[in-house]
């Protein structure tokens, strides 16, 4: 395989992640709107950028947070990198320029859900109809990734837009967690209140598990199951444990298919590993922050390690 | 211009033999049916993404090529006349550039004039002698045929550098089984599927001599961008080969290789779908980045094969065409099966004052174009236009070539109408490698506009399945 087209497949799943990752935190944002709150939305909206890790781009072109101005930024707005739009686009063009590494299911999952969402005209959307779009982008991910999952060969095509889902998806989860990490901190949780309660339920709808937190738990949210919940929990598919088991198994896999084993494949076990030995109380007590901005450059770096070792750029 | 033969119903005498079941299948049709299905091939395609750019339309740079749903039916008897003038003519094209490219016997033999290759743009002085594997310029060529009655074909072009459009031939096909098996149960149709494994074998069988191993054969587009990015992927991915761009590609250690996620990998055939002046900067064109440094020895060393030849354009220049029927001549020893079109080479004075004085009758092409760009046809010009181009004629008349002005067989038509008649072309496409291989059939390009003989898809043509029916 040609190593820009390692590159571009990597990519390519990374931005369709990226897409249904912004549209559950948009989804969010717009709930937390929509409630009767004393000083307005700004803070939400400003943890919602700050989640997207696109606060900076946002500020840059407008004064305040209108959620009219936020919506528009995060879905439609070509000049910002992660916004729906750009990142639909971007995966569209890599999956373009490699149609010969895509199943005949995939392009055309995600060539229609290109050629749909660019036609709409951001000025005709109805702001009280947001919510089926936000499904629309999300079942449009659902399928892409039904159909890579169904369809793909099991070779190095399949491993890198593996590493591209859950690179993308460990680093959307560590994110909202550091953006709110503190209202997960130990003494919130005597403080409680309402709204504590619906900035936790926030974390958790966030990440689609506000229903299945309390089936594994069997209890009210409480902040430190919450972090278990997202950092530590092997069941939750999109806790930063889960991630990390599908990297190793794909960085594995790769391996075993090119028959090397690779700086990469050490550093994916080495963060695995802080997963699986650690317990929140541990986290916690060295500082919940500073165990995800630690992981966050950890994530990081295996990205840029993968694209050395394979060659993605020369 | 007298009526147009008509492939479905000849000059009226009833319909003709190969349309006889499709003629009555279309009589239970209701329009708006027909209509509704084209509707679904369209919007199949469209999210299959077969789709082509257009030059300089700024406003949507992705369109599908309009697609017909009548098809466009040649009997086992016609295809197989069609067949021995084709085979025959890719002969003589190859064996003219072997020859062109060392002793140039046909100068020598005072047949073609020396000026005219010497001359000519599309001549590469850098190939000659150059020995490129099996003797093989161009492996894969369309020639451009057009019927003008019953018994009469001609060829109208041939395109021997990087004919594009097999592509819409396979999936016109995919299209149509699609949407009426029914045709396809009561029709003996030969099959075209196997185009892209013949194209691998083509390929393969050219590869440099003395490989201890499986030829590595690549596809090399321009990227995304272009008008044909479509087929350069479609035909890698039904060939199961990389498709690659030039920044994908290295010379190095004498060969040409190209990088992978395990380092550098030795490629031995590619097929290119740029044009000789972007192939290496270090030959051509200095500024192109398309291309690969250093490829153009690594070819000329033998190390590598690529499809079509550099310089095989020397072939399908509109001037050297006027010269066919010789050449054919020359290099067979037989006449040629299939007729050119008669042409004016505004280069010759006699033929110059021809064309000037009977513009309204002519088309008028320019010697190097393609696409149908900058072309006159006299009879649906008007008088504005006609004296503009009798003025860029006489400026340069050595860059243009005229033709009387042909009557396209024509075939009925799903239009805004109804079903109508319209003008098509038929492009069949050859392979030449170990041995000739013939996809029957070809693309079918119609014009959609009523009357207009200009079928290209740059100016608003259209395509046919195209049917050749067995015994």
């Amino acid at each position: 395989m040609l190593g820009r087209t390692a590159n571009d497949l990597f990519w390519m799943s990374r931005y369709i992640e990226r897409a249904e990752n912004i549209a559950r935190l948009l989804e969010v944002g717009y709930r937390i709107a929509l409630l009767p709150r004393e000083g307005g939305q700004d803070a939400e909206w400003f943890s919602t950028l700050r989640s997207a890790g696109c606060e900076k781009g946002y500020l840059g072109k407008h004064g305040s947070y209108d959620t009219r101005d936020v919506v528009h930024f995060m879905l439609f707005d070509a000049e910002n990198p992660s916004s729906v739009y750009s990142s639909l686009a971007t995966a569209r063009r890599n999956a373009r320029a490699q149609r010969t590494a895509l199943t005949r299911e995939m392009w055309e999952s995600l060539n229609s859900a290109w050629l749909e969402f660019s036609a709409i005209d951001p000025d005709t959307i109805d702001f009280n109809k947001l919510p089926p779009l936000f499904d629309w982008i999300k079942e449009r991910s659902a399928l892409f990734r039904g159909a890579l999952l169904n369809t793909i060969l099991r070779n190095d095509t399949f491993y890198f837009n593996q590493l591209g889902t859950f690179l993308e998806r460990a680093d959307n989860t560590a994110r909202i967690l550091d953006v709110k990490y503190y209202v997960l901190l130990p003494h919130n949780e005597m403080v409680g209140g309402e709204i504590d309660s619906v900035q936790w339920a926030a974390i958790l709808r966030s990440v689609s598990a506000h229903r299945s937190y309390r089936w594994v738990y069997k209890d009210s949210y409480k902040p430190w199951q919450i972090a278990d919940y997202l950092i530590l929990n092997r069941q939750m598919p999109r806790s930063l444990r889960s991630c990390y088991e599908e990297v190793v198994a794909a960085l594995d896999e790769l391996g075993a298919y090119y028959g090397n084993r690779d700086g990469c494949q050490s550093l994916a076990h080495e963060t695995r590993k802080l997963l699986t030995d650690a317990d929140m109380s541990a986290i916690f007590q060295s500082g919940l922050h500073e165990f995800l901005e630690e992981f966050i450059a950890r994530n990081n770096r295996l990205g840029c390690e993968i694209s050395t070792t394979y060659h993605f750029t020369d | 211009m007298a009526a147009a033969f008509d492939e479905m119903n000849g000059t009226g005498g009833g319909v003709r033999e190969p349309y006889q079941f499709v003629h009555q299948w279309l009589q239970t049709q209701e329009i708006e049916d027909l209509r509704r299905k084209r509707g679904e091939a369209e919007a199949l395609f469209r999210r299959t993404g077969i789709t082509f750019a257009v030059y300089g339309d700024e406003a949507t740079t992705e369109r599908l090529i309009p697609f017909d749903i009548i098809p466009r039916i040649l009997s086992a008897s016609e295809w197989r006349r069609l067949a021995a003038g084709i085979e025959q003519r890719v002969r003589a094209l190859n064996a003219f550039m072997y020859d062109i490219y060392h002793r140039q016997e046909i100068i020598r033999a005072g047949r073609v004039p020396e000026d005219l290759i010497i001359q000519n743009p599309a001549f590469l002085a850098e190939m000659m002698c150059v020995e490129p594997a099996r003797g093989i310029y161009s492996h894969i060529i369309g020639i451009d045929i057009v019927r003008t009655s019953e018994n009469e074909f001609f060829v109208l072009e041939d395109n021997t550098r990087t004919p594009s459009g097999v592509s819409y031939m396979l999936e016109n096909r995919e299209a149509m089984m699609h949407m009426f098996p029914e045709l396809f149960s009561r029709n003996r149709v030969a099959a075209v599927e196997d185009y892209p494994e013949n194209l691998r074998i083509t390929l393969e069988s050219v590869a440099p001599e003395g490989l201890d191993r499986e030829p590595v054969v690549v596809v090399l587009t321009p990227g995304i961008y272009n008008s044909a990015y479509f087929e350069h992927s479609f035909l890698a991915d039904q060939m199961g080969v990389e498709l690659v761009e030039g920044q994908d590609l290295v010379v190095m250690d004498g060969a040409l290789q190209m990088k992978t996620t395990q380092g550098l990998k030795q490629v031995d055939v590619v097929y290119r779908r740029i044009d000789d002046a972007y192939l290496d900067p270090l030959v051509f064109q200095k500024d192109s980045v398309l291309g690969v440094p250093g490829i153009f020895d690594v070819y000329r060393a033998g190390r590598l094969t690529i499809v079509n030849a550099p310089g095989a354009g020397i072939a399908d220049d509109k001037s050297i065409y006027t010269y066919m029927p010789d050449i054919v001549e020359f290099y067979t020893g037989r006449s040629p099966i299939l007729k050119n079109v008669p042409t004016y080479v505004c280069r010759k004075p006699d033929d110059l004052k021809y064309v000037l004085e009977h513009l309204p009758e002519l088309v008028v092409k320019q010697v190097h174009g393609s696409g149908g760009y900058g072309m006159l046809v006299g009879p649906a010009a008007t008088k504005d236009e006609i004296e503009m181009f009798a003025m860029k004629i006489k400026a340069v008349p050595d860059r243009y070539i005229a033709q009387p002005t042909l009557a396209l067989s024509t075939c009925p038509t799903l239009v805004d109408q109804g079903i109508a008649e319209r003008h098509l072309d038929l492009r069949p496409f050859v392979l030449v490698g170990d041995r000739v291989r013939l996809t029957p059939g070809g693309l079918t390009r119609v014009a959609l506009r009523p009357g207009s003989l200009v079928v290209n898809s740059s100016q608003g043509g259209g395509t046919k399945d195209t049917w050749v029916l067995q015994d």
